[in-house]
């Protein structure tokens, strides 16, 4: 799992072509790290955007309006759950729960939290993120 | 940097208060202090739990630590000229956190150091209270160790509420060249937060709960699982690892009582069921997170086939106070079987959200109601999510439910982890049933079909009430497919699953029945 999560973070996702080298040097067979890799949703098997957007779908969030929230960003960029904008800036994804329920609707864009979520707040740090933070 | 002129400014760094603006106010606070040319230390500290008033700054004053909140870094030149340095009024001003009505109610034995110290300090830690149960634990020897845990009255705070006492007896009792203790800190309950606030706050009392844990059954071993959702947490726990390391506060020679406990943390990988403990142990063991049948117990075969003590994160931060202050003053707390305190996370939309510790007993309504101030929207309470995800809505006329084990079991409902998420009158209760099969549809280890395949049969179920269609019997067919969970699940996530829907039926009938129309009209209220 170590060696995943370094990889995921390094490349965004786990490559294919690493498969084989971590079968052979964990002593698996290769359906086996690949069963490891599918079964565990941080892994990705393709690239997502250079900035990845965690929303939070879980109860205490949906309790303050999260699930619109996450629809409207959802519509406005024309994404589904998972999906990265054309020009492979923005990736959403689900998560559950990130701890921050009693500052909800909650949200981590690149490892940045974000708490007592609305639309605006939303929108403006997902063009930050998009501009690199550089207007932090 | 420290010196006596300079005054200390404690400013959480606890995810949830970074979440609203904490690192900015830390920054504002030192240009600020530095273009008036006064002396201020910043002291990082975690959370005291009041998250509606996050971010909280505290200033030492000659009257003791003065909080102002919620703070935002444009309030900062105004504060400096209130002269908050030397605790003067302001509209921000808190006052002394220990006298806030929502502190002063608590009884603080798990959460005693949460929020005050810097978490990475030993000295801090030590200068608190850190260190004495374990020392205690060294001169009592493991039997007596287990026996005062057991004596404490501790259950489980992961879930199911086992008592912890006779968990270490079993491991214990057990022969094996190798034990481990295993800390499960895959919080993934919706509305909790209190492991990762010790984490983040307090990391060296779980570091000493586990090592007098591993004192107590003989295991040399200890893994600290965490979630991949919790990286400020990760980092903060592995720093004050490194720091115990170096401190000899880990290693061979324990305090040099000749202890030895190696401990390392492993992160998660997005995986809910993970929290399951031998799912866990799975993952552990770097393999997919299957939940393993059981017998044979962890506490027997646990990680790698050997004896294991696998607690929940609070469970065993509880552990060094109960040591410390003896396991009848622990017990003196609480009613009936449930002995202690509990961490209680109140979340959601809820006025005074946070992490409220107190003996079992208060009722569910003195802590919606009393405690959290109702609902933040103000609009009425409709229900109240116990438990996580895998617990029962209850509603209003359920609020003189006792906070305890056995009364919450009575009525269906769990205590769980200790989460409770308050919803207003907007909330649509066949949307959160949908959601609670799609959860489970998503999030199975996929090993039980009832639960696997059940899921998202009920998902599709709900979707039809939902439009409508043949409401009274797809309501049927949703409490069949429930009971057919129920019973036919191995673990708690196919096995409860069926609890918020079920009471979302029965205590919500009203947003089951009425789907003749798409579109249930919403409360009258509502805009
Ligand atoms: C689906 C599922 C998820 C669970 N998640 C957690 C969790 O996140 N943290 C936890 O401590 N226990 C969790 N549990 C309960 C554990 O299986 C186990 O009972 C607990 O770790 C034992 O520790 P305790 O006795 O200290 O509570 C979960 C159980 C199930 C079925
Ligand atoms: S109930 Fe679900 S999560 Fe639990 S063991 Fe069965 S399939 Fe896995
Ligand atoms: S439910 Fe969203 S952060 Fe916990
Ligand atoms: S959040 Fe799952 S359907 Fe709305």
């Amino acid at each position: 799992m170590p060696i995943l999560h370094a990889l995921q973070e390094t490349f965004g996702h786990v490559p294919q072509d690493a498969i084989p080298l971590l079968a052979e040097a964990l002593n698996l067979s290769r359906a086996d790290v690949h069963g490891i890799v599918s079964f565990y949703h941080d892994f990705k098997e393709a690239p997502g955007g250079r900035h990845v957007v965690k929303l939070c779908r879980a109860e205490a969030c949906q309790s303050m309006g999260g699930h619109a929230l996450a629809e409207g960003l959802l519509h406005r960029l024309g994404l589904d759950w998972g999906g990265t904008t054309g020009d492979g800036q923005v990736t959403i994804e689900p998560v559950y729960c990130l701890g921050l329920c009693a500052c909800a609707p909650a949200a981590l864009i690149d490892g940045r939290p974000l708490g007592r979520l609305n639309r605006e707040r939303l929108d403006a740090a997902v063009n930050e993120a998009r501009n690199d933070w550089s207007t932090p | 940097m420290v010196d006596a002129m300079s005054t200390r400014i404690f400013i959480p760094r606890d995810v949830a208060a970074l979440a609203v603006g904490a690192d900015q106010v830390a920054r504002a606070v030192e240009a600020q202090a530095a273009a008036l040319g006064v002396a201020v230390t910043i002291v990082r500290t975690g959370s005291r739990g009041l998250f509606w008033l996050e971010p909280m700054v505290e200033v030492e004053t000659p009257l003791g630590r003065i909080a102002y909140g919620p703070v935002q870094a444009g309030d900062v030149a105004a504060l400096f000229a209130a002269g908050w340095l030397t605790g003067a009024t302001h509209p921000l001003r808190v006052g002394r956190p220990e006298d806030h009505p929502f502190l002063a109610r608590q009884t603080r034995l798990t959460f005693a150091r949460c929020g005050i110290v810097d978490p990475l300090s030993v000295e801090d830690y030590k200068a608190a209270g850190g260190y004495r149960g374990l020392a205690k634990a060294i001169e009592a020897g493991g039997a007596a160790t287990v026996e005062a845990v057991t004596k404490s009255g501790l259950r489980g705070r992961g879930g199911a509420g086992f008592p912890t006492g006779i968990k270490w007896k079993t491991v214990r009792d057990a022969v094996a060249d190798q034990k481990y203790i295993v800390c499960n800190a895959d919080e993934g309950d919706s509305g909790t937060f209190a492991d990762r606030m010790i984490l983040e706050g307090d990391p060296f009392c779980l570091i000493e709960g586990m090592t007098i844990a591993g004192l107590a059954v003989g295991a040399t071993r200890g893994y600290i699982y965490s979630r991949s959702e919790y990286p400020h947490a990760n980092a903060t726990m592995r720093a004050a690892l490194d720091i115990a390391r170096a401190a000899g506060l880990l290693g061979r020679d324990i305090l040099g009582s000749g202890l030895e406990f190696h401990l390392e943390l492993r992160v998660g990988a997005g995986a809910y069921v993970c929290g399951e403990e031998t799912a866990l142990l799975e993952s552990l063991e770097g393999k997919r997170g299957v939940v393993r049948a059981k017998p044979p117990l962890p506490a027997l075969k646990g990680l790698f086939g050997r004896p294991t003590v696998v607690n929940n994160l609070l469970s065993l931060a509880t552990i060094p106070v109960i040591m410390d202050l003896g396991a009848q003053y622990y017990a003196d707390f609480g009613m009936g079987r449930s002995r202690g305190t509990m961490p209680i996370q109140l979340a959601g939309n809820v006025l005074h959200g946070g992490l409220f510790e107190t003996a079992f007993g208060l009722t569910l309504g003195e802590i919606v109601m009393e405690v959290g101030g109702g609902t933040a929207s103000r609009r009425p309470v409709r229900a109240v999510q116990a438990g996580g995800p895998l617990g029962a809505y209850l509603p209003p006329s359920q609020f003189d439910t006792p906070y305890d084990y056995e009364a919450f079991a009575a009525r269906d409902a769990l205590i769980g982890h200790g989460g409770l998420v308050v919803f207003d009158d907007t909330v649509d209760m066949a949307h959160m049933a949908r959601f609670a099969m799609e959860f489970c549809a998503e999030e199975s280890c996929g090993k039980c079909t009832p639960c696997r395949i059940g899921s998202t049969r009920g998902a599709e179920v709900v979707d039809r009430i939902l439009a409508g269609r043949d409401v009274a019997a797809n309501i049927a067919l949703l409490e069949d497919l429930c009971n057919t969970m129920k019973f036919g699940s191995l673990c708690a996530l196919g096995g409860f699953t069926p609890y918020p829907v079920l009471s979302a039926i029965r205590h919500f009938p009203e947003d089951f029945h009425t789907r003749n129309s798409p579109g249930r009209p919403l409360p009258a209220a509502a805009e």
